[in-house]
Order: structure tokens, then sequence, then C-alpha cells
């Protein structure tokens, strides 16, 4: 099993007649991903990589019953896509873009969220659900079918640990990119949580960064966690204030330091690996191997 | 981006939220004439981007023309917690009855916008936070409702804001949630805005930051961002389109993904050493890109050695490798330049590289302690 994506997601992708969207769709339909259909307004009756393109989702959902989309619009456009999705009945929405106003995604956030729809992103990789589905820009290669659940907030961070994991036969169930905003659809303990309920998810790993409370309020849910959960923080030596690269990275006021999120996750009773070769060892220990 | 009092006032000045009489001058003759204009007492205070200005000696008061030349002379040209004061802003300093914290922020917890008002202003509001914090009354925002009058009455009697100010109150709330949304402000910070001694709320001290995310609809504030007083080398990075923050350390770091360099700087720590910078390429590691990074991150003298950490995910690292190779051929490199490559194909990219002036390195481990032993060498 796994969470979120799998044999049975069927993928709308919004923006599929660009250079990125079109890139991915032949990536992810290389992995196995059931792609039904694109959307781009004013692109509505081509086909791309045979994949039928409509004009509006809600025409997309009609014709194709897509439960799931990817969004690869340009930033001034994402938000309103997103909410095209919404508005249009998917179940999952992954937004890829990077650079979308804070502003955009509180009105964005806030509406998904009463709708019940689940968002990861924006500014993220996506998602892979190993060997099922892939649903983003993470490259399928490296990963391997197995028990470790990942979330991370940074995209190569995860690839750097998938990566050592595979080598050492270390497989993955699902890995999920939530994302380098301040504003996210979905937070660490929200994964955490269908990881806890994933029968098939034996250990997980959460790739943190500086900036905001999410690791803090995480360390106060895997107190309940039957789960073992190993993690690691990067940013250990940013300096305050500077936006390390991801607009959510930054230490204001003196809070969302590296240090803050260590101790709540060790007083969680959380191994927090101080190297990337040390995340392996430690999901090694916890798998029992 | 990070606005000044003299930015945040004028934009504050534009939406009707009141301000005292006052300008920039960039000179004492300059303060003495504006004082002179204003009549009365005057404050003459410091225009540099960071906090504390008042305990660092960059604001103060003059009685009158000739005091404010002496003041102006004194704090212009003086150096503000590692901001040279270039201007100094004069205006009028009226009698304050009360000081009051006001402002607009995105909590990124709660996933709003949030309102914070006290009646301790005046001070830092990490500081009101710390000694009184039941002085600081937050609301937070539906972005669906808005800011309604309800609100406003709400945070105001919790704040204990006797009742005779709440329509000046609650027209400053109105303008200042305005502004966060026209202009994309992530902080909108009025500190204090103070009760004078005919009743007046009027705004002291103004700050506000702009997300960055939104100049592309913001043009007259980007070209203030162009402006910014931020290291060269991060100007000239900017216009490059790379994500570069300048460090006080000696080894230069590229790679690509904001988590992966973030870890690489971390990692040089580790080894002993210290980064000179932070520079994310991002996804797809085009050989003009690496060149563009390589130029600012070798353009800056501090640098001794270079790590480049790449991994390969979708892009493959003898893709990675050829583009290396044909920048450093066409570039004088100066210092020792470490190369980890990893990820797809990563035995035929290190092969490529064998043989060349680049040192190759396995792990992330490895390069950041060869890149630390080539800059201590």
């Amino acid at each position: 099993m796994s969470i979120l994506v799998d044999g049975n997601t069927r993928l709308i992708v919004q923006g599929i007649t660009g250079r990125e969207g079109q890139f991915h769709t032949s990536q992810m339909m290389a992995y196995g991903t059931n792609v039904v259909a694109g959307v781009t307004p004013g692109k509505g009756g081509q086909e791309v990589l045979g994949v039928p393109v409509f004009d509006t989702v809600r025409e997309a959902v009609r014709a194709t019953d897509a439960n799931t989309s990817i969004i690869f619009v340009p930033a001034p456009f994402a938000a309103e896509a997103v909410l095209e999705a919404a508005e249009a009945g998917v179940d999952l929405i992954v937004c890829i873009t990077e650079g979308i106003p804070v502003q955009d995604m509180i009105e964005t956030v806030q509406y998904v969220r009463r709708q019940g729809v689940r968002l990861i992103g924006p500014n993220c990789p996506g998602l892979i659900s190993a060997g099922q589905a892939l649903v983003g820009i993470l490259p399928g290669r490296i990963f391997t079918p197995g028990p470790v659940g990942l979330v991370s907030r940074s995209g190569t961070l995860t690839y750097e640990v998938v990566n050592e994991l595979s080598s050492r036969g270390i497989g993955q169930s699902t890995c999920v990119g939530i994302g380098g905003d301040p504003i996210i659809g979905t937070r660490f303990v929200d994964v955490l949580r269908m990881f806890e309920a994933d029968p098939d998810t034996e250990v997980v790993v959460m790739i943190g960064e500086i900036g905001g409370s999410d690791e803090e309020e995480a360390a106060e849910y895997i107190k309940e966690m039957r789960t073992p959960v190993v993690s690691f923080i990067s940013g250990r030596t940013a300096p305050p204030g500077k936006r390390m690269g991801h607009a959510g990275a930054i230490i204001s006021g003196g809070r969302g330091t590296a240090q803050s999120k260590v101790e709540a996750l060790e007083a969680a009773g959380v191994p927090v690996a101080a190297t990337i070769t040390e995340i392996a060892d430690k999901v090694a220990e916890a798998l029992g191997r | 981006m990070k606005l000044i009092e003299s930015q945040a006032k004028a934009i504050f000045a534009e939406t009707g939220i009141p301000v005292p009489p006052g300008r920039i001058a960039r000179t004492p003759d300059e303060a003495r004439a504006i004082a002179q204009e204003i009549g009365g007492r005057v404050a003459v205070k410091a225009q540099v981007p960071i906090g504390g200005r008042g305990k660092a000696g960059g604001i103060k008061l003059a009685a009158g023309p000739d005091e404010a030349y002496e003041v102006a002379r004194q704090i212009l040209g003086m150096d503000v917690r590692g901001y040279p004061v270039e201007r100094v802003l004069v205006e009028q300093a009226g009698s304050i009855e009360q000081e009051y914290y006001l402002s607009i922020t995105v909590d990124r917890d709660r996933q709003a916008h949030v309102f914070i008002l006290s009646s301790a202003g005046g001070m830092d509001i990490e500081e009101i936070a710390a000694q009184h914090p039941e002085k600081v009354v937050k609301l937070w925002l539906d972005a669906g409702l808005g800011l309604r009058d309800f609100h406003i009455r709400d945070l105001a009697v919790r704040a204990g804001v006797p009742a005779e100010l709440f329509p000046q109150l609650a027209a400053i709330a109105r303008r200042i949630y305005e502004i966060a949304r026209s202009r994309d402000a992530s902080l909108v910070e009025i500190n204090p805005l103070a009760r004078l001694s005919d009743g007046r709320l009027v705004a002291l001290d103004g700050k506000m930051e702009i997300d960055d995310n939104a100049l592309f609809r913001q043009k007259a504030l980007a070209e203030l961002k162009e402006a910014e007083g931020d290291h060269p080398l991060e100007v000239e990075a900017r216009k490059r389109g790379l994500q570069y923050v300048k460090l006080d350390g000696y080894v230069g770091v590229i790679g690509n993904g904001a988590g992966l360099v973030m870890t690489t700087l971390d990692m040089i720590q580790r080894s002993g050493g210290k980064a000179a910078n932070f520079l994310d390429i991002g996804g797809g590691a085009r050989a003009e890109v690496v060149r563009n990074a390589l130029e600012v991150v070798l353009s800056d003298p501090d640098v001794k050695s270079v790590l480049i950490n790449v991994f390969g995910g979708i892009t493959r690292c003898d893709e990675v490798a050829r583009g290396l190779l044909a920048v450093m051929d066409s570039m004088d490199i100066r210092v020792p330049v470490v190369v980890r490559l990893a990820g797809t194909r990563e035995e035929e990219g290190r092969k490529l590289l064998e043989g060349t002036a680049l040192t190759p390195a396995a792990t992330f481990q490895e390069a950041a302690q060869k890149a630390v032993a080539a800059a201590q060498r």
C-alpha cells in the first residue's frame, strides 16, 4: 500500500502544453501514472502525448472521471488554477509552481481546506508511490518499493536520501515533497497522520529545515505515533534574517531556528541525524536491519 | 524586501493614515531648513533598514532649526548596526500621551493574516511579548470575510483601547489591511501608533515588508528593490536570476536545490570550515547557469575554494559534467574546485572529470572535507 497516489490515480495535468508540463507528463506516463487529461485554456480539443486537452478542469473531470490534478501553471496564474481544480471536484491537487504570492496562497489554502480538498505544495516536487504512481517531477528511477515513508520540505535533499536508502536496499512506500513556501496546503503533521494509518509504512523519514514551526508541531504529534520517525533538519548554520533559497526558509525574530526544531524532535524521542548517511543508518536501525 | 520608515510613511500618507509632517534630509543644512519649515520641536531619525535605531543613537529630538542642524550632523555618516546613515527623516515631534503597537502580518502556522494590537507600544513586539504577554492581542482573519468593524471593536476592547479612539483606530486598521492586500505586504507595522495630547492617533514609526514573490505585480515597489542595500554580490546574482546569499566564510558553494545547498553549508561547518555563500542553481544544471554561478562565486575575494555539489535526478550527471567541462575550458579559475556528482549516471559523470583540474569527490562528507582542506592550504 501507500498514501495519496497509487494505481487508482486518474491524473489531470494543468499546463500540459507548456515545456515543463509536457516534459514531466512524459516522465509520469513512463513511470506508469494514469494521465487521463490535460488542461490549457484555449487549447481544448488538442492532444499532447496522446492525452486529450480541455479548456477547463470541470470539462476534463466530466469527460475522464479524474480524481487528481497536478499544476505546472506560471506563478501569476497558479493559485487560480488550484481554485479551479478544487471547484471542479478532484480530491487531490499537487501544485509544483514556485513563486506564488503569499497572499494568493492564504486565500487558496483557506478555501481548499473548507472544501475538504487535499492540496500538496506549492513550490514542491510532488509525490511518488514507488512502483505505483508518480505525480510530480521526482526522478522515478531512484525509487524502489519498500517500507519507508518520506516527507520533506526539500526536493533534492529527498533525492539524496532516497538514493542512499535505495543503494542500501531499503525501499520506499510513498515520498511526499510538501514544498518550501511559508504557506503550504499540506504540512508535516498531515502526512505523518497518513503514514501512521498506512500498514505498509514501517518507518517515516521527516526532512525539515529552518523557518516556521511545522517541525515543532510535528514533534508533538510524533509522541502519539506508533510508527517510528527519523528526522533531519537542514540549515543549522544559516544566518538569521536571510531567506535561504526557499521562500519559507528564514529565521525571523529568533523563531524557526534549526536548534529549536532539533530540540523539539529529540524531546519527542525522535533520532535526528546529523548527516545524510546517518539518516540511512538510523532508518536501517529502526527497521531492525 | 523591507521598506524603511520614510518609504512606509509615504505609503501611509498616500492611503490616509495620519503621519507627522516631515521630509528627508541628506545634509545638516537641509535638516535645518526642514525644521524651520515645520516649526517647533522636531525628531531627526536615521533612515536605515534595521531596528534598534533609537538605542544606537540614530534618533534624536531637536528643539529648533539650529539643534536640528547639529543632531543631523551627528547622525548623518554614523553607522547604525552596520548600516551607514545617508539620509535622515526630519519630522514634527508632538507631545505623546500613550503609545500603541498595531500591525498586520502573515501567520504561517494559522495560514492567515493576523492583526496584532498592544497598549505597550514603543518597544519591539518581541520585547512586548516577552515582558507583557498579556498585553499582546491577536486577531486572525478569514480571507473570505476580510476585516469587519466588529473585528476592530473586539481587538480594541481586548487591548484596552478607550472607546473614544475606536473610530480613528478602525480607520487606520482598515487602511493597513488594505495596504497588506493591495501592496502584497507581508508585514505592515505602526509602532508606536501614538495618541497625541490633542487626541489624534498618529503613526510615529512605520515598517513594511513586501512579498518578493509578488514583485511581478508591484512594479513601483520592485524598482525600490533594485536599489536595496544588499551586498553587491547579492545584487549581481539577482540580476543573473540566481538564488544567492553572501555569508562570512571562505568556501564558495554551488548546488542544486535549497535544502541540498543548506545541508552543504552545514557539512562545511562540520568539517571545520566556513561557507562564503549560499547559491542554489535550481533544477536542471544547464551550462549557462553553472557559468553564471561560478562567475559570481569566483568574483568574491573571500573565496579560497569552491564546492560544487549536484544531485542528478532528472538531469543526468554525465550531462552536468560535460556542462562543467565546457565552462572550465573557457574560464580562468584561480582557486581549487571540488566537484561532487551523485545520482543518475554518477559513474559516467565522474569519469568525464578525471584528469581535469577539478577535484572529484564521491560523497557529501568527502566533498566538504576536501573543499575545506583546499581552502586552508
